[in-house]
């Protein structure tokens, strides 16, 4: 009975730091079209500000005030990367809109730059982010203990799917996104400025990516090469849930957490690692738009 | 006042050019009509005002301001309403979101209840999806769309189109009411003479995308405009 518990336990645990991660992808490639290969550096970036704050505080505020840094690296990690992915946008997406093969090789080469960009800053080797007390421990739950970071993790990643929920359905700006995503050509004609839409949907969908970035470092230590691990997972939630549909990624998400906890537990990592992908690619067969399917608009 | 003036209006797509030396101007106040057969370049010269497409010569003045090289959504800040052919209603917004975004191109921040006034139907609809509403009535919510940020100028295009006759009837006495209380200047393209007399000041037909015939309405020639369009 047990480890069934810490089976599903586990299972939406892994769901929700793969909901995490892959959130910020489910608006740019999945709302927007973008093959946005930068999406992992974009994480990595979360991650290291999460790092640089921990410094931060360390070396200016007086030690009981440590813990809060964390608190205050989510936000600062989201305007972070949400400010990198509005100079991608401006400077580079914005040409490459009609051309996803050209976006998908350019962003990659971001990805390469910014990926060199931390190892200039911070050096090759991994650095540790020393979580705060608050999440150390767990909760009790009959002979089970489970962890408070990852119930963390579990809560954060609800919050950042109702917080956008909320900004696209309860917002004029989320409106003027989901107008501009329906009918571009009608959006423009009625006075909205899509340009300016498209350079702040990519911006919120980056900084997802780093709220995610700032969660991981919970998980463990980090290094420039962070996001390549990350990427392909992201995708994969993205496309099993359905391109196009914001909440199919939720389902995708949870639906490859307990699968691959599952399989994890009858058999050991690496066969299931093979299942899952195996599951997945029969799953695709059988239904090639994802879970949830909606007509989504390419930019065109 | 000068509404609307367009100087050698070239445009088309790709290699093709549907529309040539078009000369046309809209007074403050006028209602200009434009007829024309199926495929003579009626569309694409109204996507050419808007901003749609962009000329390959001439020039489109709004207000004796060049507008030529503007976007789309700054012409209609600048106050020029669409109702495009064929609607274009955002299909996964209620109808009442769907005339929010209308209220983008104005300074207004509510949709007025002369709007609600002239199709009660998307009051009563409100929550629904766009892509819900039937023909007549996504027609209904374009028109009033366009209608609630208080436009100073309005492209119809083909607003009765391949719909039931008591709507037609309906929007037909909202153009009028439009253009008599309102006082908003528009192009209207329309099929039906008798209609285009009763609402025109003055009448362009267009031809394999030039202007072959032009005349105030008090004056038009009937037999000469069906001839024209006639298939
Ligand atoms: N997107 C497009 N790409 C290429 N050619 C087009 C496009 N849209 C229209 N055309 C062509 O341009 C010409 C004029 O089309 P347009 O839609 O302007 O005609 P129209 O006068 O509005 O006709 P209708 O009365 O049927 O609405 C047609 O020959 C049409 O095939
Ligand atoms: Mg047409």
């Amino acid at each position: 009975m047990s480890e069934l518990m810490l089976t599903l336990f586990n299972g939406a645990s892994l769901g929700s730091i793969l909901l995490l991660i892959a959130l910020g992808l489910a608006i740019t490639f999945g709302l927007m079209n973008v093959i946005n290969m930068a999406h992992g550096e974009l994480i990595m970036i979360g991650a290291y500000v999460t790092y640089v704050m921990q410094n931060l505080f360390i070396s200016y505020l007086p030690s009981q005030y440590f813990d809060f840094y964390f608190i205050l690296a989510i936000p600062v990690a989201l305007l972070v990367a949400a400010g990198f992915g509005m100079i991608m946008e401006f400077s580079l997406i914005r040409f490459l809109y009609k051309r996803p093969l050209d976006s998908l090789l350019a962003t990659w080469g971001v990805g390469l730059m910014l990926q060199q960009l931390a190892r200039s800053i911070f050096g090759a080797p991994n650095v540790g982010v020393k979580s705060p007390s608050f999440l150390n421990g767990g909760l009790e739950v009959g002979t089970l203990l489970l962890p408070y970071s990852r119930l963390f993790i579990l809560g954060l990643s609800i919050t950042c799917l109702i917080g956008i929920y909320y900004y696209f359905y309860r917002t004029a700006s989320g409106r003027r996104v989901r107008a501009v995503m329906q009918n571009r050509q009608m959006a423009e004609c009625l006075g909205v400025s899509t340009r300016k839409v498209d350079l702040l949907t990519f911006a919120i969908g980056s900084g997802f990516a780093g709220v995610a970035g700032c969660a991981i470092t919970l998980l463990g230590a980090i290094g420039p090469a962070l996001g390549t691990s990350y990427i392909i997972d992201a995708f994969m939630v993205v496309v099993v849930g359905g391109v196009g549909a914001l909440f199919g990624a939720v389902a995708g998400a949870f639906g490859i957490g307990f699968f691959n906890t599952a399989f994890e537990y009858l058999t050991n990592a690496s066969i299931g690692k093979v299942l899952i992908f195996l599951l997945i690619i029969a799953f695709l067969q059988w239904r090639p738009s994802g879970l949830v399917t909606s007509r989504s608009r390419s930019l065109d | 006042m000068q509404m609307l003036k367009l100087q050698g209006l070239e445009a088309g797509y790709d290699e093709s050019m549907v529309i040539r030396n078009i000369e046309l101007q809209v007074k403050d106040r006028q209602v200009v009509c434009i007829m024309g057969r199926n495929g003579v370049g009626k569309t694409t010269l109204l996507k050419t005002i808007m901003g749609i497409i962009s000329p390959r010569k001439g020039k489109v003045l709004f207000m004796e301001e060049d507008i030529t090289k503007k976007r789309p959504s700054q012409r209609a800040q600048q106050g020029i309403g669409y109702v495009p052919q064929g609607r274009e209603i955002f299909p996964k917004l209620s109808v009442y979101e769907n005339l929010l975004i209308g209220l983008e191109a104005g300074k207004e921040k509510k949709v007025k209840e002369e709007v609600y006034a002239y199709f009660p139907i998307l009051k009563e609809f409100r929550k629904r999806n766009g892509g819900d509403l039937s023909g007549g009535q996504q027609q209904q919510l374009a028109i009033a769309r366009a209608l609630v940020s208080n436009p100073s100028f309005l492209l119809l295009d083909e607003p009765t189109e391949g719909i039931q006759p008591n709507i037609v009837e309906q929007i037909q006495e909202v153009i009028k009411d439009v253009k008599h209380t309102l006082h908003t200047s528009m192009i209207l393209v329309e099929q039906d003479l008798e209609f285009v007399k009763s609402v025109a000041d003055y009448v362009y037909v267009i031809d394999h995308g030039s202007i072959v015939y032009e005349n105030s309405v008090d004056q038009i020639n009937d037999d000469e405009v069906y001839h024209y369009l006639s298939v």
